[in-house]
């Protein structure tokens, strides 16, 4: 690419409003996504968001009806899958059955011309990668859930793509193998230096694997951002709600300053510590986080409630408390601090709390 | 991608104008054959079909020898299907297998063996003759009974093997969910078994009706006055009553069709299949007596099967004219086999039979190949209509075909489509090819429906092109489906008597065309002869078509 672009980090893929329409269904609405070489992006989502679509558009599975997909500044959006150097993992691994794990392998090397002891070569790399050396002569059938994950990654590594796919890569995994393939995965990636878009429903996932992490709902994009920014600074009450645990309550605001809000909750009041762009007399809706609320003693004009479920984790415990109009908060605190169907005041922290307008 | 969508619109348009050439075509030029004359439009032939009290007997007898087919066949299939799915017993694997074996074997070998053991002067009336002293041969194989007879013993094997692989299917759980919920042995039958395996079970009663109603070997040997359709026109055809036979043709399809309705119609959509899980376990016979029983049973049924069989080949070591009324003949020879194969003229109708069969399987199969890229792969807007075209011939009896090929074939006008192949090399490959294109379509559309279409997106992540991806994952793949094609249209065309015995010509007589003159002359070693290497070459096919290893993954 010539050096048209003075930044730093030059965008390597780019998704350009792209759209894409299933008969009624809009299953990408204007998708746009920029990456840098060697990032990792996470697109995460309920299903039906349109994350698998998105990924089949990036593959060239599906054309889009309008929009762009650019890889190291050429436009690739009309190029059928195989002229597009992209390497993809299959949810299912779609390895094949009647080849061997060498010859999966040779695969994608065989359509680059690779041949004699250069093949053999790459294969054998491509297996230390996925530590699994001289697994070449077995059959695919042979291989657990795990190994065949592996040999799907270093198949679609092997021929050096610009950019590496994976659909929904743990998701036929038991837990136990999970976490560990994910780390696997995570150092391949690392290794290897490739810039790859992994699709995932599991908000673990994402924040694990990905550096950037997109939310999509309904074939849009909510939010593009670091795991710590989508977490502390979610964009909408879709992202608060659909990244990481809160509660969601409707509440009026009651007083606007410069660095509070001051909001009507059930019986009391809170006081925020920040400024709210909101009216006094608006409705909002606050989206706190377990840890953003404390425990405190009832009375003396604090918002009052009933424990109603206390789950212990360990090091902490998550309180749901029903406050007096009936609805329900849930609360982190110490092991011991409350009991199950006591009254107790909940008040809120500094950090984790949302206010967005309601509506 | 746009290029590439034209180009398979483009493609699949061009194959369903072949396949519509073929299949559709012909049927097509009978229909208005039958209503017209060299005179012009006419309601002649048909006004002449209907007032004819014998066109209706006939009509009658095809549909009731049909349906008393079906129900026989279920009598003797279904309960073999139980007895050996269900239960343990000495033998029941090799008899298992010993009992699907008439699905390999070609119709009218089967009619033939059938002749020299029950017929007049066959192996079975001579020893009743031997034993009781007899003047005469004690029965005549002929007439309906006759028909019937060979029916049940050829057809019931649909009934076998499709209740069979429906009785496999079963989930066994749900056996034990009726069982743990009180239902005795016969309401377990009547509410769960029977209804989950109707899909199989009408399945079978289908591809009886529809083969018995076809059937053209055993009525036109055991006929005698005994008419059905399909032997009723080719005899008006041969009397050069075209017209007529056109009439005939366009009822007997009229009739399948009607078959063809009612049974799809009745079987609805309950489905059996895709359980996982183990099959339900055999239960092991424990009283001893009903054990004996059921395995001298399984035996002697076996034995009865293989019993023509063994006929033929025992004749097809016997001199001409040696054996005339001893029990067993005196004297035994290899010379029928030895003549087959050095008399250039006995050699000829087995290589006939060999390309003509191997040239239509090849071509059936390519079409097939090319249709289901285009239906399953490329989801063409005219998959539906290129695979119903696929699949008439099998709707249609092969007489029909036969009459509509020759039809379409007799007259020289390439603007309408239609060309003089009759009386050359190419007639009857072709209707081997029409009979093909249902057996070898429904086993790779199939095949296709079955890839995960992953591997394929998988190949093209992996930077193959069509072709590279088509014949390095696609074919391999579908080797179990194409050999399964494959195997079933070779043999098919290696046996076919029905369409060969309207279309041959001299130069291209078949194996069963010569098997039948053989017989004529009274050459039965030579003709016995035929029929075992008939018999050889179907099962080693078989064998060799099914011995795959599966595919594991």
């Amino acid at each position: 690419m010539e050096a048209v672009s003075g930044k730093v980090n030059p965008p390597y893929l780019i998704l350009d409003r792209v759209s894409k329409r299933f008969g009624e269904t809009i299953a990408a609405d204007g998708v746009s996504i920029e990456l840098s070489r060697g990032q990792v992006l996470a697109l995460l989502g309920p299903s039906g968001s349109g994350k698998t679509t998105t990924l089949r558009l990036l593959a060239g599975f599906e054309t889009p009806d309008s929009g762009r997909i650019v890889v190291d500044g050429e436009d690739v959006t009309r190029f059928p899958p195989a002229a597009r150097r992209f390497g993809m993992v299959f949810q299912h691994y779609a390895l094949f059955p009647h080849l061997d794990v060498g010859e999966n392998i040779a695969f994608g090397l065989e359509s680059l011309g690779v041949k004699g002891e250069a093949l053999r070569g790459r294969i054998a790399e491509s297996l230390r990668q996925v530590e699994l050396e001289g697994y070449e002569r077995r059959r695919v059938g042979e291989l657990s859930g795990g190994q065949q994950q592996r040999v799907a990654l270093a198949r679609a590594i092997a021929p050096e793509p610009r950019v590496l796919l994976l659909d929904e890569p743990l998701s036929n995994l038991d837990p136990t193998l999970r976490e560990r393939t994910r780390r696997e995965i995570r150092g391949v990636i690392e290794r290897v230096g490739i810039t790859t878009v992994i699709v995932t429903h599991e908000q673990d996932e994402a924040f694990d694997l990905g550096q950037i992490v997109a939310v999509l709902r309904a074939g849009r994009v909510e939010q593009v951002g670091s795991p710590d920014q989508l977490y502390s600074q979610p964009a909408n009450p879709f992202v608060a709600r659909f990244v990481g645990r809160s509660s969601a309550l409707e509440v009026a605001v009651m007083e606007q300053g410069p660095t509070h809000t001051v909001i009507g909750v059930a019986d009391g009041a809170w006081r925020l510590p920040f400024a709210a762009s909101l009216p006094a007399g608006a409705k909002a809706l606050l989206v706190a986080r377990p840890e953003a609320m404390r425990l405190g003693v009832p009375g003396n004009g604090a918002v009052t409630g009933r424990v109603v479920e206390r789950r212990f984790t360990g090091a902490t415990a998550y309180y749901t408390v029903q406050l007096s109009d009936g609805r329900s908060i849930e609360v982190e605190g110490l092991p011991e601090a409350a009991r199950p169907d006591t009254v107790v005041g909940v008040e809120p922290g500094e950090r984790g709390l949302h206010l967005f307008p309601a509506g | 991608m746009s290029p590439s969508n034209s180009r398979s619109r483009l493609g699949a348009l061009g194959l369903l104008l072949l396949v519509g050439w073929l299949v559709v075509y012909p049927l097509i030029l009978v229909l208005t054959e039958s209503v017209h004359s060299p005179q012009g439009w006419t309601l002649a032939y048909v006004q002449r079909f209907v007032s004819e009290p014998r066109e209706w007997h006939v009509l009658w007898n095809s549909v009731w020898i049909s349906v008393a087919s079906v129900a026989l066949c279920a009598l003797i299939g279904i309960p073999l299907a139980f007895l050996f799915e269900w239960f343990t017993f000495p033998g029941r694997r090799v008899l298992g297998a010993l009992v699907a074996l008439p699905v390999v074997l070609p119709p009218l070998v089967g009619v033939v063996a059938f002749l020299f053991l029950y017929g007049e002067t066959g192996f079975a009336a001579r020893l009743v003759q031997a034993v009781f002293g007899l003047e005469e041969a004690p029965w005549r194989l002929q007439g309906a009974w006759a028909i019937l007879l060979v029916h049940a013993y050829s057809m019931y094997v649909y009934f076998y093997l499709l209740t069979r692989a429906g009785l496999a299917r079963l989930d066994p759980a749900m056996l034990e969910a009726a069982a743990s919920l009180g239902a005795g042995r016969w309401r377990l039958m009547r509410r769960v078994v029977v209804p989950l395996l109707a899909p199989s079970l009408l399945g079978a009663a289908l591809l009886t009706f529809m083969t018995a109603l076809a059937s053209f070997s055993a009525p036109y040997i055991f006929g005698g006055g005994f008419r059905v359709m399909p032997t009723q026109i080719v005899f008006t055809r041969l009397n050069g009553e075209y017209g007529m036979a056109m009439v005939q043709t366009v009822a007997l399809s009229l009739v399948a069709l009607a078959g063809l309705w009612f049974l799809r119609g009745s079987a609805g959509q309950a489905g059996t299949r895709g359980q996982k899980g183990t099959a339900p376990e055999r239960r092991h016979i424990e009283s001893p007596a009903v054990r004996v029983a059921a395995t001298v049973g399984g035996w002697v049924f076996a034995v009865l099967l293989l019993l023509p069989h063994l006929t033929l080949l025992l004749l097809s070591f016997v001199p001409i004219g040696t054996w005339t009324t001893q029990l067993l003949p005196p004297a035994y020879t290899t010379s029928n086999y030895t003549a087959l194969f050095s008399e250039p003229e006995r050699l000829r109708p087995l290589v006939n039979s060999l390309w003509m069969a191997s040239g239509s399987t090849l071509v059936a199969l390519a079409i097939a190949l090319a249709a289901g890229l285009l239906v399953v792969r490329r989801r063409s807007q005219l998959g539906p209509a290129l695979e119903a075209a696929l699949g008439l011939p099998w709707v249609v009896p092969g007489t029909v075909f036969a009459i509509a090929l020759a039809t379409m074939f007799s007259v020289h006008a390439p603007l309408a489509g239609r060309v003089v192949l009759i009386g050359t090399v190419w007639l009857l490959p072709l209707a081997y090819l029409v009979r093909n294109l249902p057996i070898s379509s429904r086993s790779i559309l199939a095949g296709f429906r079955a890839l995960d279409p992953s591997l394929d997106e998988a190949a093209a992540s992996l930077g193959a092109g069509r072709w590279r991806s088509l014949w390095r994952v696609t074919l391999p793949l579908l080797r179990p489906a194409i050999a399964a094609g494959a195997t079933l249209a070779f043999v098919t065309g290696l046996g076919d008597f029905v369409t060969s015995v309207v279309l041959y010509t001299y130069d291209t007589r078949p194996l069963s065309l010569e098997i039948l003159s053989s017989l004529r002359q009274g050459d039965v070693g030579i003709a016995a002869a035929y029929g075992v290497l008939l018999m050889v070459l179907s099962a080693v096919v078989f064998v060799l078509g099914s011995d795959r290893p599966a595919v594991s993954g």
